[in-house]
C-alpha cells in the first residue's frame, strides 16, 4: 500500500467518523429540543419573556467575552449532554485522520496537498473543521456541529467520488509560490465564511422564533431555545464573516500577483476572478448592511448566506462547468 | 460623526410627520439627491446590483479574456448573439452600464469619504469630550473605592498616567467635588477606513486610466531566431491608447533553446509536462549580451518590459525545392499543438517559384503511432518517433487579392487536392531528412533534420521548437501594488482597532474617602470594551494601591 492508498484509506474513515459525529450531534439536538420541552412545562412563559427583554437590551449593551455571554443568553439553558461530548470527541478524531490524509496525500505527491479539485476539497474541508475547531476553544458553537459534520461530510463525498484524481506532478502552470499562499488562503476564508454563513442561518431561524415569542404560534425547532440569542449569533457572525472577508481580500491580491507572473496580466476577468470578485462585493456587502439603519439583523444576515452560497458555486460550478484560465480541476 | 444619515451610528433623523416640509427649490433638490446618493443605503444597493451586474460575464464569453469563444457563441447562436452583442453582453466590464454602476458607486464613495476626512481630521485634533455626568449608563460601569489616604486629584493623575500607556488621549476635567479623566482611543479605526476607501479610489483610477500608457505584444520566435524589441517585429500588437511606440527600448532577445521535461515515471501522468524553459540571449542596446530564462509562472524583466512564456510547440524545418533544384521555400514553421500530445498543424504557402502555387496542410506528431483504423496519432509529446505528413494543394493561394490571411490556415477550398487522404496520391509522409517529391513533377520537399550527425534512431533534437512570447509594458503596476497594499492595511486597522472612550471619575464622598467609577463607550463593532474597562479598574487599583503603600511610611506612625 503506497502513501497515496494510505491517505485515501485514511480519508474514508476520517468520512465514516464525521457521519458518526454527525449522528451525535443531531441526537443532541433533539435531546435540546426534549429539554425545552421538560423545562416549559413548569414555568416556559417565563423564559420567553426575559429572552424578549434580553433581545430588547440588546442592542444598547455591548459583549464583553462573547463566550461568557452564550452561556446564559439562551432562552433556556442547557447542560452538557453526553451526545455533545460524543459529538465533539468524534469530529476530533475525525479532523485527525483528516489532517494524515492530507499530510500523506501531500508527501506522496511532494507538493502541497491542494492543487486539484479533489485536493482541494480535502484541504478546504480540513480547514473548515480547523476554524470550526479552533473557534470551539474560545466560544461554545457545539451546537453547529451538525452543520458543520454534515457540509464537510458532504464535499469530502463529492470531492472523493466525483473529483478524484491520481497523484500527478504539478503543470508547469501550477509551479509557483503562490500556488501555496493564494490557495490556501482562499481556502481559510472558505472556512472562516462556512461558519459564518452556519451562524446567520441559525440567527435566522432563531430570529423567527424570537418574533413569535408572545404569539400563540410556537415554533418546530425547539432546540433553538438552548442557543444564543439571534443579537449574539449575529455578532458572532459578523466576527467569523469579517475574518473570512479579510483573508478573502488577500486572495484576490495574491490571486491577481500570480496572474501577472502567470498570465502577463493582474486581472483579465476570467471566470474565476469575476466570481471571487463577485463573492468580495456581496461580502463587502454584508458589512456595508451591518452598518445601515434597517439593514442590521436578518437582511445582512441573508447576504452572508448568498455570499457562502456564490463561494460554493465557486468552488463546485464554476471551476468544473465555466471556462476559463483556471482550470486547474484536474478532471 | 460626519456619517451618512441612515449610518448605524449615526442619530435617527427626526420624523418629519405632521409637519409641512418647504419647497425644496432646484439647489434643495441637488442637494437632497446628493445626500440620497451619498447614504449607506445606496451604496449597499449599488454595491449588490454591482455583484449582480458582474454575473453576465461569466456566463458569456468575454472579448477582453476570450475571443475566440466570442466568435464561437456568434457561430453557435447566430440569432441569439447579436441581441446580446447589443447590449454589450460581450463587453461586459467595459459596458455602459457596469461602467455607470461603478462609477456611481465611486461617487457615493466619495461624496461619503470626502466629509468624513474633514471630520476625522477634526476629530484627531479635539480633545476627548467631557465626562458624562452619569457614567452609570454607560458600558462596563465599575466602581472601586479608592485606598485611604489617596485624594481624588492624584487618582485621576495616575489614571490619566495609565491611559496615556494604553495609547488613550486624554482630558482631565476638574470640578469641586469630582474630577475625572477622559479618555479616547483608536482613532486609526476611522484612519483605516478611510485609507481603505481612499485606496480603493486610486486603485480605480490607476487601473481605468494607466492600462492606457502600456502596451502588450506577442511574438513566436523558433529556436536560434533574435526578436528586436520594435513595433514591426511583433506578431501582434496592443498599444495603449496613451502609449507611443517610440518609447519601446530596442533590445534583442533571442531563443537560444527551448528545454522541455516529461513526467516519464509516473504511469498516471505519462507524459504530461513538468517543466518548461525558454533559454534566451538578451541584449540591451549597446550593452553586452546577457542569458536569461523565461519560464512558466516566472517572467523575464527586461528593458522596462515583461517577457512571459505563454504557449510552445515545434516548428518543422521544410524546404521546398523546383524540379532544378533551386530552393523556393525554406523556413522552420510554428505548428500550432492539437492536443496533450502535440499532434500539431501547420501551413505552408509557397506562392513562387513553382509552376503552380502550392499550399501544404502539414500534420506533425512528435511520437507517430497508427490506430487501428489506420489514421495516425501522437502518443507522447517528445521526439521519439517524429513524422510529418502533407496534403498538398495547388491553385490559387488568395494572397494575390490583398486581402490579409492567416499564417496559420489556408483555405483549401478553391484548390486543387493533389496529395491528401482522399486523392489518389496519399499523403506525403516523411521523418527528419528526408525528401518526397511533389505530385505532377512541381519539384521536391524535404523535412530538414535540425541536428543530422545524432546517432540513428535518436531524434530528441531533430525538429526545432518554437515559443510564443507576450511581451507587456505596464508602468502603473507598482502604484496597483502600492493601492492594493493600502487597501488590506485600511481594511484591517479598520475592522480590528477598536475605538473606545474610557472615562474614569473620582467623587468625593462625605466621610472623605474616594469612589472611583469607570466607564467605556464603543464607537463602532468593539466586542472587547467592558472587558477593557475591567482590566482598566483593576490595573488603576492596583497602582494606586502601591502608590498609598509608598506613601504610607511618610506619615507619623
Amino acid at each position: 500500500m503506497n502513501l497515496n492508498e494510505l491517505s485515501i484509506l485514511s480519508l474514508y474513515s476520517a468520512m465514516a467518523v464525521y457521519a458518526l459525529a454527525f449522528i451525535a450531534f443531531a441526537i443532541d439536538l433533539a435531546k435540546r429540543s426534549s429539554a425545552v420541552d421538560s423545562a416549559e412545562r413548569p414555568a416556559g412563559a417565563a423564559d420567553e419573556a426575559s429572552v424578549a427583554g434580553a433581545v430588547a437590551a440588546g442592542s444598547t449593551t455591548t459583549l464583553t467575552r462573547i463566550s461568557a455571554r452564550i452561556a446564559n443568553d439562551a432562552a433556556t439553558p442547557y447542560g452538557r449532554s453526553a451526545s455533545l461530548r460524543v459529538g465533539v470527541s468524534l469530529i476530533v478524531l475525525a479532523w485527525g485522520l483528516h489532517l494524515v490524509a492530507a499530510v500523506l496525500r501531500g508527501i506522496a505527491a511532494e507538493r502541497v496537498p491542494w492543487a486539484n479539485m479533489y485536493e482541494f476539497a480535502m484541504t478546504g474541508t480540513l480547514l473548515i473543521v480547523t476554524v470550526f475547531l479552533i473557534v470551539l476553544t474560545r466560544t461554545d458553537l457545539r451546537f453547529l456541529g451538525t452543520f458543520v459534520s454534515g457540509l464537510v461530510l458532504i464535499l469530502l463525498g463529492i470531492g472523493a467520488l466525483q473529483y478524484y484524481v491520481e497523484v500527478a506532478p504539478l503543470p508547469p502552470a501550477l509551479q509557483s509560490v503562490w500556488l501555496v499562499i493564494h490557495v490556501f488562503v482562499a481556502s481559510l476564508g472558505t472556512g472562516f465564511f462556512a461558519l459564518g454563513f452556519a451562524l446567520s442561518f441559525v440567527q435566522l431561524l432563531q430570529a423567527r422564533r424570537e418574533e413569535r415569542v408572545g404569539t400563540a404560534k410556537p415554533g418546530r425547532l425547539k432546540f433553538l431555545q438552548t442557543l444564543p440569542s439571534a443579537f449574539t449569533l449575529e455578532n458572532l457572525a459578523y466576527r467569523v464573516n469579517i475574518i473570512g472577508f479579510i483573508l478573502w481580500t488577500f486572495t484576490l491580491m495574491a490571486g491577481s500577483i500570480w496572474a501577472e507572473r502567470a498570465w502577463g496580466r493582474y486581472w483579465g476577468w476570467d471566470t474565476k476572478e469575476v466570481w471571487t470578485f463577485i463573492i468580495w462585493v456581496i461580502y463587502a456587502g454584508y458589512i456595508h448592511a451591518r452598518a445601515t439603519r434597517g439593514w442590521r439583523g436578518s437582511r445582512s444576515a441573508w447576504l452572508a448566506i448568498i455570499g457562502f452560497a456564490a463561494v460554493m458555486f465557486n468552488f463546485g460550478i464554476v471551476n468544473v462547468f465555466f471556462k476559463g484560465l483556471h482550470a486547474y480541476s484536474g478532471l | 460623526m460626519s456619517r451618512p444619515s441612515d449610518h448605524i451610528d449615526s442619530a435617527p433623523a427626526p420624523s418629519g410627520d405632521g409637519i409641512s416640509q418647504p419647497k425644496l427649490g432646484f439647489v434643495g433638490t441637488l442637494r437632497w439627491f446628493w445626500r440620497q446618493l451619498t447614504s449607506m443605503r445606496t451604496a449597499l444597493f449599488l454595491l449588490l446590483l454591482l455583484a449582480i451586474a458582474a454575473v453576465p460575464g461569466s456566463l458569456v464569453p468575454q472579448r477582453s479574456s476570450d475571443p475566440n469563444g466570442v466568435t464561437q457563441y456568434f457561430a453557435d447562436n447566430p440569432d441569439l448573439a447579436p441581441i446580446l452583442d447589443k447590449i454589450q453582453a460581450f463587453d461586459v466590464y467595459a459596458s455602459a452600464w457596469f461602467s455607470s454602476i461603478y462609477l456611481l458607486l465611486f461617487v457615493s464613495l466619495i461624496g461619503c469619504v470626502i466629509p468624513r476626512t474633514k471630520h476625522h481630521l477634526q476629530a484627531l485634533r479635539a480633545k476627548p469630550p467631557k465626562t458624562p455626568a452619569r457614567l452609570a449608563r454607560l458600558a462596563g460601569f465599575t466602581t472601586r473605592s479608592a485606598p485611604a489616604g489617596t485624594d481624588a486629584a492624584t487618582a485621576v493623575a495616575s489614571a490619566r498616567t495609565l491611559l496615556k500607556q494604553g495609547r488613550y488621549r486624554v482630558a482631565l476635567f476638574d470640578g469641586p467635588k469630582e474630577f475625572s479623566a477622559s479618555a479616547e482611543r483608536g482613532y486609526m479605526r476611522e484612519t483605516g477606513n478611510l485609507v481603505f476607501h481612499s485606496a480603493l479610489v486610486g486603485l480605480l483610477v490607476v487601473v481605468g486610466f494607466g492600462s492606457g500608457f502600456g502596451f502588450s505584444g506577442q511574438r513566436v520566435l523558433v529556436e536560434g531566431q533574435t526578436f528586436v524589441n520594435t513595433l514591426l517585429a511583433y506578431d501582434s500588437f496592443n498599444p495603449g491608447r496613451f502609449f507611443n511606440d517610440t518609447e519601446l527600448d530596442p533590445y534583442t532577445l533571442t531563443l537560444d533553446d527551448f528545454e522541455v521535461s516529461y513526467e516519464t515515471a509516473n504511469l498516471e501522468a505519462f507524459g504530461q509536462p513538468v517543466d518548461f524553459t525558454a533559454g534566451v540571449t538578451v541584449t540591451p542596446r549597446g550593452g553586452d549580451a546577457k542569458d536569461g530564462a523565461v519560464r512558466v509562472n516566472d517572467p523575464l524583466r527586461t528593458g522596462g518590459t515583461s517577457v512571459y512564456l505563454l504557449g510552445n510547440g515545434y516548428a518543422p524545418t521544410i524546404t521546398v525545392k523546383d524540379p532544378e533544384g533551386t530552393v523556393v521555400f525554406t523556413d522552420s514553421v510554428p505548428f500550432l499543438p492539437q492536443d496533450a500530445n502535440l499532434t500539431s498543424l501547420g501551413i505552408v504557402k509557397v506562392p513562387d517559384g513553382l509552376a503552380d502555387q502550392v499550399g501544404l496542410v502539414g500534420f506533425f506528431y512528435p511520437t507517430q503511432d497508427e490506430t487501428t483504423t489506420g489514421s495516425y496519432f501522437s502518443s507522447f509529446p517528445d521526439l521519439e518517433y517524429p513524422v510529418l505528413t502533407l496534403n498538398v494543394y495547388a491553385g490559387d493561394l488568395g494572397l494575390d487579392d490583398g486581402v490579409p490571411t492567416s499564417v496559420y490556415a489556408l483555405d483549401t477550398d478553391t484548390m486543387e487536392p493533389l496529395a491528401t487522404r482522399t486523392s489518389d496520391i496519399k499523403p506525403l509522409e516523411l521523418k527528419p531528412g528526408e525528401t518526397q517529391e511533389l505530385p505532377n513533377g512541381l519539384g521536391s520537399v524535404t523535412f530538414e533534420n535540425a541536428s543530422p550527425d545524432a546517432a540513428a534512431g535518436d531524434y530528441s533534437d531533430s525538429v526545432p521548437r518554437f515559443a510564443s512570447f507576450d511581451i507587456h509594458h505596464d508602468p502603473t503596476q507598482g502604484w496597483v501594488l502600492l493601492f492594493a497594499v493600502l487597501v488590506l492595511g485600511g481594511l484591517l486597522t479598520s475592522l480590528f482597532v477598536p475605538r473606545r472612550r474610557l472615562w474614569v471619575k473620582a467623587v468625593e464622598q462625605a466621610d472623605g474617602s474616594v469612589r472611583l467609577e469607570y466607564a467605556g463607550l464603543a464607537r463602532g463593532e468593539d466586542p472587547g470594551l467592558e472587558s477593557a474597562v475591567t482590566a482598566l479598574a483593576d490595573r488603576h487599583a492596583a497602582l494606586l494601591e502601591r502608590s498609598a503603600s509608598v506613601v504610607k511610611p511618610v506619615e507619623p506612625a
